[in-house]
């Protein structure tokens, strides 16, 4: 029975975080790293995003980190601590930790930066119970909740909580269009915004007086932007990239395999816990129809697109929380592949075969931006579908614009659909199952699923602060939402970093690149 | 006409023209499906009601089309092209930033296909029907024909895995240097395969134009005379031939520089170039409305310059234009 309220870390020696470091990974040098997305802003208090992200968390610290086991560790905070009644969190700061502008990282800055941080990101449900932060003295931030808060531990993790300068943030200026954001960006991580081209490439330097001595290891870091996955493996294999986080293409991770300068790692993508899934609209006929929703359930072959499209690079997806989160539970509702069932219960539901063998005419819609994860999927419908006789059109989306208009109206049949959980389930998995997020937004509860007895768990697994028993309201959670198949889970992302062998301790723990990169090194 | 008259009226053509280009492009842009919120909304993985509401507000995205017309069109006239909803940063500056890049690409192409299109025509039209003629041909219509696409990943394949010797992606290395003249030897590496692939189907057409504009001009009298006065060849087919034979040329370079703009669209994205066309095709996937209308105006302007460039060109290279 580990409490969560009970966790609280030593003050750790300077470089705690280290793992098993390898012995070659010595100072200096420059690495050239890839992004797919462009980054927009640096200031991840007020945006999200991996183009926002991974460098937000490269020059923002944050109070916790964590490892590759969901453990939180001491970063700015030397040691936390969780009240008995779970309604606060005190952080003791590092004393010696200053801006890249030399003032002194203070709790001032803390609260500022967490009070921002509830009121703009767009994960709103992420910081919503803080009710004040309080500042006993410079070193010392008390977190008030107006309840328990359990996925606090993650969302003080580097991607969700950067720490802003108040000085610099706190001007009265509107903090999302701060000039700040995006130039002479003053952060408080271990490294600082030299160059900026925007749409093209960004340059971070090393912190000189970044409060853990002797981090980081590296002298500098370039991220190009490449949009296209083909050229970023091009620059891989010529040597002019050293690693490309976030890579999902099956073909070119294959192509990436075959060469003996590069190496791929499926590490540093736990907390991230991407699912693709397929959405059913849930008021439209005639998949209002759980037994419509169960049959098509039953004729997707996830097997075969694990193994076969995706060539065993993903996993297949049993339910709405991702494997490697430690609330997922594999004791849920299964669907085998199954036609023949698939189609009595077609049958049942009263779509019966007209005298061309077809029952029923569907479209599907895919979020473009991932051709194996949803493009490949979506076009696997129409044959797998024919074969019980549901008549498929796949309605390929212009761009993510137009996608995310159909989703936003419910203007829509049955699309894939994929979204990202962040660290713990409060933040990425409610917002598609809970009967009050259905709002004419992409990536909200677009299934439009109402069922009472899930807003009942989610709310309860919300303020539970027994890991163990929040586990329990997780479990039935799962149990009834795959029973109840508002949407079909189809396979985990597959997401993978590809690095050169030069590369030495890839970043690995559970927010992967969204980290600070303090022992990546190259070596000769 | 004098010189300032012809400026004077030309200029007021192009105010009419942008004002035109500026308020098509504005309800154009709309026509597409969803808006840069959505777009924000998706690359956050999320988004409130709350700051959805508050990010159209800021935009103005809330307000009837004709009032944001309005506003966008004055604040143009005040010199202002807004704020990318994307970067929040002044559109001028992320266009300036990106200009010298395209420019680059564009200049290359330009003076890679005018001379060497021209040349290859000349060469062409000295024996039409001779071996090096057929050849000329050949290689014009299969470089005409192929889209500039189709050509930039031939040269990506050709160039990254079979003769890896050039780069194929991006302006510079990584790599940074302090010797402007390493610099130099760099971005000129990486700007070889982008100016090739976009020249390669203005230089078809140029050589094509140039044979047949001069077969016409090699078989008119005056050339006759210059032959008869016994003038070199070379004079004949420089200075007497050339120099007639090259202005329907000039006029399809100025007339083709708004072409090739899109075409540089279309190269860039292909090699990675961080130039204006690339800016424009994610500006267009963003809804990144403020930037895409600033690229426009931008081009048009662009185009403008371009054609009076042209114009001017005439006069220089015929005299007797200025007086008609």
């Amino acid at each position: 029975m580990k409490r969560w309220l009970i966790v609280s870390a030593l003050a750790a020696a300077s470089c705690a975080m280290t793992g098993a470091a390898a012995k070659d990974a010595k100072r200096g040098g420059t690495l050239v790293m890839g992004q797919s997305v462009a980054t927009s802003t640096f200031n991840n208090a007020v945006a999200s995003g991996t183009g926002v992200m991974v460098p937000g968390a490269q020059i923002f610290a944050s109070p916790l980190m964590h490892d590759d086991k969901w453990n939180p560790e001491p970063y700015l905070a030397e040691r936390w601590e969780v009240a008995k009644d779970n309604l606060s969190v005190t952080l003791h700061l590092r004393k010696d930790a200053v801006f890249h502008d030399g003032k002194p990282i203070t709790s001032e800055d803390v609260a500022f930066s967490i009070i921002t941080i509830r009121d703009n990101h767009p994960f709103n449900t992420m910081l919503k119970p803080v009710d004040t932060v309080d500042t006993p003295d410079p070193h010392t931030a008390v977190i008030r909740l107006k309840h328990p808060h359990p996925a606090i531990l993650y969302a003080m993790g580097p991607p969700l909580m950067p720490i802003l300068p108040k000085h610099v943030y706190g001007d009265g200026r509107p903090i999302k269009t701060h000039p700040s954001n995006t130039k002479d960006v003053v952060g408080s991580g271990p490294f600082k915004l030299a160059e900026f081209k925007p749409g093209d490439q960004l340059v971070l330097e090393r912190f000189d007086k970044f409060f853990i001595k002797g981090r980081p290891l590296l002298d500098r870091i370039i991220i190009k932007t490449y949009p296209d996955s083909q050229t970023s493996l091009l620059e891989l294999e010529a040597g002019r990239l050293h690693m490309q986080p976030f890579f999902n293409r099956v073909l070119e991770i294959e192509r990436a395999k075959s060469n003996p300068q590069l190496a791929i790692t499926s590490g540093g993508y736990q907390a991230i816990g991407g699912i693709n899934w397929l959405l059913f609209n849930n008021k439209k006929k005639p998949f209002d129809d759980i037994r419509v929703r169960q049959a098509i359930t039953h004729a997707i072959d996830r097997e075969f697109i694990a193994k076969a499209l995706h060539k065993g690079l993903s996993k297949v997806a049993t339910g709405p929380i991702h494997s490697s989160f430690p609330q997922y539970s594999p004791d849920v509702t299964r669907y085998k592949f199954d036609l023949k069932k698939a189609e009595a219960l077609l049958d049942a539901a009263g779509l019966t075969k007209g005298a061309d063998g077809v029952r029923l005419k569907i479209t599907c819609d895919y979020y473009p931006g991932d051709e194996d994860g949803q493009k490949r999927i979506a076009e696997y419908m129409k044959p797998a579908l024919k074969k019980i006789g549901i008549e498929v059109e796949v309605r390929a989306p212009a761009d993510f614009a137009s996608w995310a208009k159909r989703m936003a109206q419910k203007d829509f049949d049955i699309s894939m659909d994929a979204a990202f959980a962040w660290g713990d389930p409060v933040i990425g998995v409610h917002r598609t199952y809970l009967s009050t997020n259905i709002r004419p937004l992409v990536f909200t509860n677009n299934a439009q699923y109402v069922n009472p007895r899930v807003d009942e768990l989610l709310a309860a697994a919300e303020r539970e602060p027994d890991a163990d028993k929040r586990k329990v309201l997780y479990a039935e959670f799962q149990k009834v939402v795959t029973a109840d198949v508002p949407l079909s889970w189809v396979t985990e992302l597959p997401y993978h970093t590809i690095y050169s062998r030069r590369v030495r301790n890839v970043p690995v723990t559970i927010w992967g690149t969204a980290s600070p990169m303090l022992d990546v090194a190259l070596a000769d | 006409m004098s010189l300032l008259a012809f400026l004077a009226r030309r200029l007021s053509y192009a105010a009419v023209l942008v004002l035109a280009v500026l308020v098509l492009n504005f309800f154009l842009i709309r026509l597409a499906p969803g808006d840069a919120v959505e777009v924000l909304a998706g690359q956050m993985g999320g988004m409130t009601e709350q700051i959805r509401a508050d990010l159209q507000r800021e935009y103005g995205l809330d307000q009837p089309m004709l009032t944001q017309l309005g506003i966008y069109v004055s604040r143009v006239a005040h010199g202002n092209l807004g704020y990318s909803y994307f970067f929040n940063l002044p559109v001028t500056s992320l266009i300036l930033e990106r200009l010298p890049a395209t420019l680059l690409l564009l200049v290359a192409a330009l003076a890679v296909s005018v001379l060497a299109g021209t040349t290859l025509g000349v060469l062409a039209s000295r024996k039409p029907n001779g071996p090096v003629s057929q050849l000329i041909t050949l290689v014009s219509v299969v470089g005409y024909s192929a889209p500039v696409f189709w050509t930039g990943m031939l040269l990506v394949i050709l160039f990254a895995s079979v003769f890896p010797i050039l780069p194929v992606s991006g302006i510079r290395s990584a790599a940074v240097s302090g010797s402007w003249l390493v610099d130099a030897v760099d971005v000129a590496r990486h700007l070889v395969l982008p100016a090739l692939s976009l020249a390669i189907v203005y230089l078809a057409q140029y050589s094509r134009l140039t044979r047949a504009s001069m077969l016409d001009v090699l078989g008119s009298d005056y050339v006759r005379t210059a032959r008869a006065k016994g003038l070199s060849e070379r004079t004949v087919l420089f200075k007497h031939a050339f120099r007639n034979a090259v202005l329907p040329v000039v006029t399809i370079v100025g007339l083709q520089f708004g072409n090739m703009l899109a075409g540089a669209i279309v190269v860039e994205t292909v090699f990675n170039w961080p130039g204006l066309g690339r800016l424009a095709f994610d500006s267009v996937l963003r809804r990144d409305y403020p930037t895409l209308l600033g690229l426009l105006f931008f081009s048009s302007l662009l185009v403008i310059v371009a054609n009076q460039i042209t114009d001017l060109c005439y006069r220089l290279i015929d005299p007797r234009i200025k007086t008609s």
